[in-house]
């Protein structure tokens, strides 16, 4: 009945099995799963299709995409109904080969381009960060965001209803005024007791009577949240008491009651008193996943902040804060560019933060504040071409990063579509790269050291002009243009959902 | 067959639109759910209509809130208390959906029906909805299901009492925060209804869990049960158990629930009874005064004169002057601003040498205060220590506050103050008022924003009243008269609403004295809008004339104004001259 929402149990167990051994593990062998909105040879992709914005529920039975032109998609998984069986499943042996399937759920135009005339800006619509809350009654509800609204919305299956019997035929009703002659005789074998009320009431009248036949999902708007932010809204995240959220801006951070949508609370703000004083905004904020009062916001400037909301109603004044401090040497004019963060994650159990700069992953624990607990390079082929990169702005792209469930691997995204999984469990080597097609491994195949490529990374080049794709000294190529910014993980398998400009592509593992 | 056929069309269009596609139709028909039933009869309502609005609930949010309204009240449509029942399966399903309002509506109705109902049939069919909603598979259900306990408790035998407090028990411990939160803010109407045997070990067991839950948010509604609670303890059970926790919360680690303790403080308070209070808490709500977060403080210092009223007045000089003091001077404008709207207060409980000693200087510095809000919020209060003692010691300082906030340059505040000049004026007295005040109230007539403008003639017609008209011919009509021949029409055009507003306090004779001729002058001005003023005043004044003036003095005036070359001068004067003739045809 409710099996969309099944909530199941967070798998404690990592996915593969378990190991008495101190030996790190494998590393997770991925492959395709599926793929939506895939795009044929030679086909354009159209701006408004490209997906800006990718979020698993709490469950990872539903899938959500936002894309720049302010649609939001569900997906729902398919492939297990019965969730006993699947622990079974997963228990017994772990090489079953299961294949993990979502299939499209329904989509709706969640944010339409408006122009804000006070300012005379025009405010776009593409979703900048999609949010699941707590479902209820079979319905989900989901936040999403664009550069300035944050919509609240509820998605239910709908009975589609007709109503069959009425007192007043349509034809005649507005008519002559009589109750529809033919009507009344027929409705006497449907009253109860023939038509005859022994309180007095009138027999005539009847109730209509309502059949359903199909039934259709439906999104309705619930509330709208708007008017608290003058800078661009980069990251919205639930709090766990489930009646809170926070909004975020380059400068300021929001606090909102889920059901109060005329007032917010303003409990960060890093707004200078003269602008030209300012040197730090703030790049990406979440909550705690347990505790209702911690919060954390990255930088430009590199740094995490800890917050406790408990201490004070405006939360200027961090309680911890996480930033590596580079080596004094190296420091160049691209240094604060690419320390900028442009992603934090929490993970599940809170324990740690995961963050995405332009050249590496960091993972940090938020019981050490002196430095990260592990980085992974993830293009530094890049590190040469810095000055390139700057030139034509692609320094400033915002990559986004996940991590698995049970906290062992985490993943972020690069040019030429392809996204990185390492891992970051104690000892392992884990770095896998992988393309976003139908064939991700492709790439692993291709050494760094040679010179060999894929035919149809050439092709590539000469469709798209040599200026945006490269090939450095050791033949890695990387194309500009193709980049995956946003991909999520399960939250309790190993499934990565990455977007490839307007394709969502799945993996398992 | 008409008769019936004019009887049933009215009401068969309302069932029809039960359905209809127009919402504001179906909001229509759900309103007057009554008169369907009536129409349908008791038996048929049972049978038919509360079923049918049993299924037809995935309505919009506005829908369902009416009729979960109404079923609040339908008892008498479905054949009295006996079968109040058939009512609360369609509430039950309202009691599920997501909109809190809609559940909040629901569970009001299921209490008032549950409050009609025959003890047999809470047992029979109350009671299992309880279970099933506090069993519901989503958390609406649950939420829901903690508002109406205290209906089913007292009717259940006690078996059923048993199994309802573990239930509850479990409620709150609930995984979803929602669920506690309700559990929490329910907590004290349910122990209400609980056995005292039961009350100092299952209640309290569960209240303690409360007060430590994980989430801030069910804490700080824990804070709330604290005063409930207290209230249904023997007092040496209360000061045992409750007052630990409240002394606990009033240094919680998180500053909303300091403040819930400090918004709380009073009932929880009485709950403790004085002694203990004057005892535990007094501490407790010291810290609160001098908390680190303003929020806290802003609060706590609202709540300082009625704290102080339950405490000895030599307590309250001891603990909580000093406190008061450092407020007084607090960084944040929003507590001192707080502190100066109560603190007034305070001078009848600590009497009049107290008040000399210790608060005056407190209230000096704060008509001082940078922020004009505090110092309004004293002047507004001023009565209160005029009656302890008078006003002469304030007198002094009082006034530059009183022309400083006359001349702030936000008008908002400059607004405040010309509220409060008739409250002032009584209290500090004709003679201070005419040294002092009169000429603020005339400068206020020749303010740069209307807003002043207005209310500074509003507020001569006040003091006018409250004065009386011999005070008011001697110290105001000159002086406003005067300024009839001010450069800027706008000026001209305050005084005339000034002497319409003055004339019917001042009476027939002065207004065709004094106030007459100088509104019949203005006729001349060369400016159109001073004109048709004129006509307005004089309609104005015409019911307070006597006729032969009207004759003699306001008409020749407006015939000649009904002439002029500007339009809406015409068009007034005609108006006036219209509103002459009708009075003299009634007289």
């Amino acid at each position: 009945m409710n099996g969309a929402v099944v909530s199941e149990p967070a798998v404690d167990l990592p996915p593969t099995q378990a190991s008495p051994s101190p030996q790190p593990q494998a590393p997770l062998e991925w492959r395709f799963s599926q793929v939506f909105g895939e795009r044929s040879a030679g086909e354009d992709v159209q701006d408004v299709d490209i997906i800006s914005a990718i979020e698993f529920n709490k469950s990872g039975q539903h899938l959500a995409t936002g894309d720049r032109g302010g649609r939001v998609v569900l997906f729902e998984r398919t492939d297990i109904k019965d969730s006993a069986c699947r622990k079974e499943a997963e228990k017994g042996d772990y090489s079953v080969t299961r294949h993990p399937e979502f299939r499209y759920k329904t989509e709706f135009q969640s944010h339409e381009p408006e122009f804000d005339y006070l300012k005379s800006l025009e405010i776009e619509e593409k979703i900048n960060k999609i949010k699941w809350c707590q479902a209820s009654n079979g319905a989900s509800f989901l936040l999403s965001t664009n550069d300035k609204t944050i919509k609240f919305w509820k998605v239910q299956e709908k009975k589609v209803k007709k109503v069959s019997v009425m007192n007043l035929s349509p034809s005649n009703g507005s008519g002559n005024g009589k109750p529809a002659g033919g009507n009344v005789c027929g409705s006497s074998a449907y009253l109860p007791n023939g038509g005859i009320s022994k309180s007095g009431g009138l027999p005539l009248l009847r109730l209509p009577v309502v059949t359903s036949q199909e039934t259709s999902l439906a999104a309705t708007c619930r509330r709208v949240f708007t008017h608290a932010h003058d800078y661009h809204i980069n990251s919205i995240s639930n709090n766990s008491d489930g009646e809170t959220f926070i909004s975020a801006d380059d400068l300021r951070i929001n606090l909102w009651n889920l059901e109060i949508s005329n007032q917010s609370f303003n409990i960060v703000d890093v707004k200078p008193t003269n602008m030209e004083d300012l040197t730090e905004v703030i790049t990406s904020a979440e909550f705690h996943p347990t505790h209702c009062n911690t919060l954390a916001y990255s930088s430009s400037k590199g740094s995490i902040r800890l917050v406790d909301l408990r201490q004070s109603a405006l939360c200027d004044t961090h309680s911890q804060i996480f930033e590596q401090h580079e080596a004094p040497g190296s420091r160049s004019f691209f240094t604060e560019i690419i320390a900028s963060i442009s992603d934090i994650k929490f993970s599940k159990d809170g324990r740690h933060i995961l963050s995405r700069d332009y050249m590496t992953l960091k993972l940090w624990d938020i019981n050490m504040d002196s430095g990260p607990v592990a980085t992974f390079q993830v293009h530094e082929y890049l590190r040469p071409k810095l000055c390139d990169l700057y030139e034509n702005d692609s320094i400033f792209d915002k990559f986004e990063c996940c991590q698995s469930g049970d906290g062992l691997q985490v993943a972020t995204g690069s040019y030429s579509n392809i996204f990185r999984v390492f891992g970051s469990g104690a000892g392992s080597k884990e770095a896998t790269t992988l393309e976003a097609t139908r064939n991700p491994t492709r790439r692993q195949l291709q050494n760094p050291t040679r010179p060999a490529r894929s035919l149809s990374t050439l092709t590539r080049v000469v469709r798209r002009g040599a200026e945006s794709t490269g090939i450095d000294a050791n033949g890695n190529s990387y194309d500009l243009t193709t980049k995956l910014l946003h991909l999520a993980w399960h939250p309790s398998e190993n499934v990565i959902a990455c977007a490839a400009a307007n394709s969502l592509y799945m993996y398992y593992a | 067959m008409a008769t019936m056929d004019a009887l049933i069309y009215p009401i068969a269009i309302l069932v029809d639109e039960l359905k209809n596609d127009d919402i504001q139709l179906r909001l229509n028909s759900i309103r007057r759910l009554s008169t369907i039933a009536r129409a349908l009869g008791e038996e048929r309502t049972r049978k038919e209509l509360i079923p049918f609005l049993s299924e037809n609930n995935d309505d919009q949010d506005e829908v369902l809130l009416a009729m979960a309204g109404e079923l609040g009240v339908f008892i008498p449509y479905v054949g009295g208390v006996e079968h109040a029942h058939v009512l609360l399966s369609p509430l039950e399903t309202l009691c599920t959906v997501e909109e809190t309002c809609v559940r909040d509506k629901a569970v009001e109705s299921l209490c008032r029906i549950g409050a009609q109902m025959k003890e047999s049939n809470i047992v029979d069919w109350f009671i299992p909805v309880v279970k099933r909603l506090a069993a519901g598979e989503w958390f609406t259900a649950r939420v829901s299901s903690c508002g109406i306990f205290h209906i089913a408790y007292p009717s259940a035998p006690d078996q059923l009492k048993a199994e309802l407090r573990t239930i509850y028990g479990q409620l709150c411990q609930d995984d979803m925060p929602m669920v506690r939160r309700a559990a929490a803010s329910n907590l004290g109407k349910f122990a209400a209804t609980v056995e005292q045997s039961y009350l100092k070990t299952g209640i309290m067991s569960i209240f303690d869990d409360l007060t430590q839950d994980d989430q801030d948010s069910v804490r700080l509604l824990a804070v709330e049960g604290c005063a409930a609670l207290g209230k249904l303890l023997e007092p040496q059970d209360c000061v045992a158990h409750i007052l630990p926790v409240i002394v606990n919360f009033s240094q919680d680690k998180s500053w909303r629930v300091r403040y819930m303790v400090a918004n709380q403080l009073y009932e929880l308070c009485e709950a403790a009874g004085p002694e203990h209070s004057r005892e535990h808490l007094v501490p407790a709500y010291v810290r609160l005064l001098r908390d680190n977060e303003a929020e806290v403080r802003i609060a706590a210092a609202g709540k300082v004169t009625k704290f102080c009223r339950i405490l000895s007045p030599q307590l309250a000089i001891q603990r909580i002057l000093p406190c008061v003091k450092e407020l007084s001077s607090d960084s944040s404008q929003h507590v001192r601003s707080a502190l100066a709207s109560v603190i007034m207060g305070m001078a009848p409980v600590l009497g009049k040498d107290a008040t000399i000693e210790q608060l005056l200087p407190i209230f000096l510095s704060l008509l001082k205060d940078e922020f004009p809000d505090v110092r309004l919020n004293i002047i507004s209060k001023l009565d209160q220590v005029n009656q302890v003692i008078g006003i002469d010691l304030l007198s002094q300082s009082l006034l530059p506050a009183i022309v400083e906030l006359a001349e702030d340059r936000h008008w908002r505040v400059r607004l405040a103050i010309i509220e409060y000049i008739p409250l002032l004026a009584s209290q500090l007295g004709v003679g201070f008022f005419n040294d002092k005040l009169g000429a603020l109230c005339m400068q206020w007539l020749e303010d740069k924003v209307f807003s002043i403008r207005e209310a500074a003639a509003n507020n001569l017609k006040r003091l006018a009243e409250e004065f009386g008209p011999e005070w008011a011919m001697q110290h105001i009509i000159p002086r406003v008269l005067e300024k009839i021949n001010n450069p800027h029409y706008l000026c001209r055009m305050t005084i005339l609403q000034a002497i319409s507003l003055l004339a019917p306090v001042m009476g027939a004779e002065i207004t065709c004295q004094k106030l007459l001729p100088v509104v019949i002058n203005s006729s001349k001005d060369r400016v159109p809008n001073i004109k048709f003023n004129v006509a307005k005043v004089l309609q104005t004044l015409v019911s307070i004339l006597d006729q032969s003036v009207v004759e003699k003095t306001v008409k020749p005036c407006l015939v000649e104004l009904s002439e002029d070359p500007d339009v809406d001068v015409r068009y007034y004067a005609n108006q006036a001259l219209q509103a002459c003739d009708q009075i003299m045809m009634s007289s």
